[in-house]
């Protein structure tokens, strides 16, 4: 009896275990599945993101534009022919664009079809005209054929997003707009053009004259601020709780603040910035220099975290070395372990920049959500950042505006990938393994 | 890396010493409705004198006046735009601030439009019915007393109606189209009972609260400052009605019917003489003592308030912006290229 117990045992647990093992296979892979289907779901969803705003936005990148004759008449522009900058920028450029289109459809006489004619261009015409004339006064006197950015109705017509079936009182753009956009096709004098406008010019209420330029200008010196300041500050914190902060209360409340700090919406360093930068200090409104401060104190935290755990990364054994040898402290942080925590301190640093890019909110407390036209020159002139310039284009009711804002994005997403493609080639490149 | 900080610390407060000093551009705060409108003529301005284009911030109707009233000095805005004129409390918040010299200019009108998709049929809805659909709490209608509102449907509220449940998608409380809304379509249905009319003069903390409280039981959902969202949420679900500016649909027209408001469409032309229910007036407010101080403040005024701008045919009204008529647009430029004082 007892020889059976002792025999029947083992077999018996061989027996449970080779049972279970189908089970414990299938849950295995089941797992696994489940994981692979997790990763499909955000791949999709991803695709369908990237889908969705490049199938909205890749026709911004083109703006019709139709070819008129200009003649830059001597009388209408300069009567005096003093060829004086001023007299030159005052005249109505407008007009030479109007009579233009008037000679090429005669037929439209009265009030109203010349209005729905001039609507044809863009009201930006004629400053295009103005600053060939000022560039170039020889042009003064001869006629030029010259390719001039249409109106973004005529333009939405010819990129297919305003139905020529419906009935005219629901369409943007008359029976008599179409049929002088057909004729103008005919000639071949109405072309889309690689849009090079929307790469350098600043905000416009014209949707063909927007251009996103302001806005990476403004995003640039914004940016220049934040890692001008976030940077050596986050470092050198990093640096000293590290190596040689002491390991007490004070400095263990000094780390869970930080940790808090990381963890604080966005909003609330605006308020902070609205608060102190502006009305205490009085430092100018809308200005890229408060917005990059109050984005480096919003970055901080993240470079602090990400410094302390590349420094913490760098094995105890190399500073050890360096003393062993008669290196000072000071000598073994600069020339041993900083050297090698230096690329994951930049990877944290880039990735806490990135953030910032993309960041609105704290903005809007500081006077950075606005209309501005010009590009900035400067880090106190007033500006915008890419994010609000796209927030501002969504809020648009133009038609034309839903494409610029895809467009908007698919600028600013490009410039995220760059910066993080770059923290992971940095990544590769320098990183150790010990 | 710590040079560098420094070096930008220093020139930094170098270059904002002279910034506060001066300030060579106008800067302009206020209202969302007015924003369209105050940028295109900031960018005309801009393009055409030789002055740099003003800064437009939207703020809402109530921190720009905020802002505005905060003082005198190139720290604080020189104009500020606002979708409902300026309250009394308001113009006291500015003297207090030594802001006492402010030119009050009305640019034209904005209608509210209350639409629907193409796809499902036209409203034509009274003031009545958008109060007994959409506030809160409504007179039943045995006794009179206030009630929860217990509407599902729009035949629920007028037999005229459509069978439809009621779903409107409209502006969050932060918006002061959501303010207009109220005051405008709210309150003026609520008026039309007698007893709540009486309120108004016995009672009017409680009058308020009963005419501009919107339901919160989901018929009324919140779709965002966003009136382009509003409005491409309404092509998707064509059983939902919206509430948004007239420039919205003039822009939409292909896709989006505003209903008639007690027998009036939302046009252009309704709007300009006041005969659509749904409009309000909008302003904006220079600070007189800015004038001369800050470069081209009179131009700006002067370039508002020309015929090219918002005239009838001018490029203000290609916006949406709905013109004030003949006599009255020369009575407000009058008063403001005189740079006329703000009388309550």
């Amino acid at each position: 009896m007892t020889d059976l117990a002792s025999n029947s045992a083992p077999r018996q647990t061989t027996e449970r275990i080779a049972a279970s093992l189908p089970r414990r296979y299938a849950r295995d892979s089941r797992f696994r599945y489940y994981g692979l289907v997790a990763i499909g779901l955000a791949l999709a969803f991803l695709v369908l993101l990237f889908v969705s705003i490049v199938s909205k936005g890749y026709s911004a990148f083109f703006q019709t534009e139709i070819r008129l004759l200009i003649e830059f008449d001597e009388d209408r522009l300069d009567p005096n022919g003093t060829r004086d900058p001023s007299v030159l920028a005052g005249a109505d450029y407008g007009g030479l664009v109007k009579s233009s289109l008037r000679g090429l459809f005669p037929e439209a006489e009265s009030r109203r079809d010349r209005k729905s004619l001039n609507r044809l261009m863009s009201s930006g015409a004629g400053f295009v005209l103005r600053d060939m004339v000022t560039n170039d006064p020889s042009l003064i006197g001869t006629a030029q054929e010259v390719w001039l950015p249409a109106a973004a109705d005529i333009d939405m017509l010819i990129k297919g997003f305003i139905d020529r079936s419906k009935p005219a009182s629901e369409r943007r753009v008359n029976d008599k707009q179409i049929a002088w956009v057909d004729a103008l096709q005919e000639r071949d004098a109405i072309e889309r053009h690689f849009n090079t406008r929307f790469f350098s010019a600043g905000d416009s209420r014209e949707p063909e004259l927007a251009g996103i330029w302001g806005a990476v200008v403004g995003s640039f010196y914004t940016l220049l601020v934040t890692i001008l300041l976030a940077f050596p500050l986050g470092v050198m914190t990093a640096i000293y709780l590290e190596e040689f902060a002491p390991t007490n209360r004070w400095t263990d409340l000094i780390e869970v603040n930080i940790n808090n700090l990381a963890a604080v919406p966005s909003i609330v360093f605006g308020l902070l910035g609205l608060a102190v930068f502006l009305n205490f200090f009085g430092l100018p409104r809308s200005a890229p220099l408060v917005g990059g401060m109050v984005l480096a104190l919003m970055t901080l935290p993240t470079i602090i975290i990400a410094g302390r755990a590349a420094l913490k990364a760098v094995p105890p054994s190399i500073r050890e070395a360096a003393l062993g040898v008669g290196a000072s402290r000071l000598q073994v942080v600069t020339h041993h372990v900083l050297p090698l925590a230096m690329p994951g301190i930049l990877t944290g640093a880039i990735i806490g920049t990135a953030q910032a890019l993309g960041e609105s909110a704290p903005l809007l407390m500081i006077g950075m959500v606005a209309f501005i036209v010009d590009v900035p020159t400067g880090p106190i002139d007033p500006a915008t950042v890419l994010p609000v310039q796209i927030y501002l284009w969504a809020d648009s009711p133009e038609r034309a505006f839903v494409e610029r804002t895809s467009a908007g994005i698919m600028v600013l997403i490009a410039f995220l990938v760059a910066m993080n493609l770059i923290a992971v080639v940095l990544r590769k490149k320098f990183e150790r393994r010990w | 890396m710590l040079k560098k900080s420094l070096i930008l610390a220093a020139t930094a407060t170098v270059a904002l010493a002279t910034a506060a000093e001066a300030r060579d551009q106008i800067r302009i705060v206020g209202s969302s409705t007015v924003f369209p409108f105050s940028t295109t003529v900031a960018e005309q301005f801009g393009k055409t004198s030789s002055f740099k284009t003003p800064v437009v911030e939207s703020t809402g109707s109530g921190g720009g006046l905020k802002l505005f009233c905060e003082g005198v000095g190139p720290d604080h805005p020189d104009i500020t735009n606002a979708s409902r004129r300026i309250k009394q409390s308001e113009v006291d918040r500015c003297a207090k601030n030594g802001v006492n010299d402010v030119i009050e200019v009305k640019i034209g009108y904005d209608g509210i439009v209350m639409g629907n998709s193409k796809k499902a049929k036209g409203m034509t809805l009274s003031l009545r019915d958008v109060f007994l659909a959409l506030a809160k709490d409504v007179p039943s209608e045995t006794d009179g007393k206030l009630m929860p509102n217990p509407y599902k449907t729009w035949k629920d509220v007028n037999p005229a109606l459509p069978a439809a449940k009621i779903e409107v998608l409209g502006p969050p409380p932060t918006s002061g189209t959501r303010d207009a809304f109220a005051e405008l379509a709210l309150e003026g249905g609520c008026k039309s009972f007698d007893w709540i009319k009486a309120l108004k003069k016995s009672d009017k903390t409680m009058y308020k609260s009963v005419c501009h409280t919107i339901r919160e039981d989901g018929a009324y959902v919140e779709a965002g400052e966003n009136d382009n969202l509003i409005v491409q949420k309404l092509d998707a679900n064509p059983n939902a009605l919206g509430v948004f500016g007239f420039s919205f649909l003039d822009q939409n027209a292909d896709t989006i019917q505003g209903s008639k408001v007690d027998g009036v469409e939302p046009t252009f032309e309704a709007i300009s003489d006041g005969s659509y229910p749904v409009s309000r007036s909008l302003f904006f407010y220079v600070k007189k003592d800015h004038v001369g101080v800050i470069p081209g403040i009179q131009e700006f005024i002067a370039e508002f308030t020309s015929d090219k701008a918002w005239g009838e045919d001018g490029y203000l009204s290609d916006k949406g912006l709905i013109p004030m008529p003949d006599d009255e647009r020369s009575q407000w430029q009058t008063r403001a290229t005189g740079l006329q004082n703000l009388s309550m």
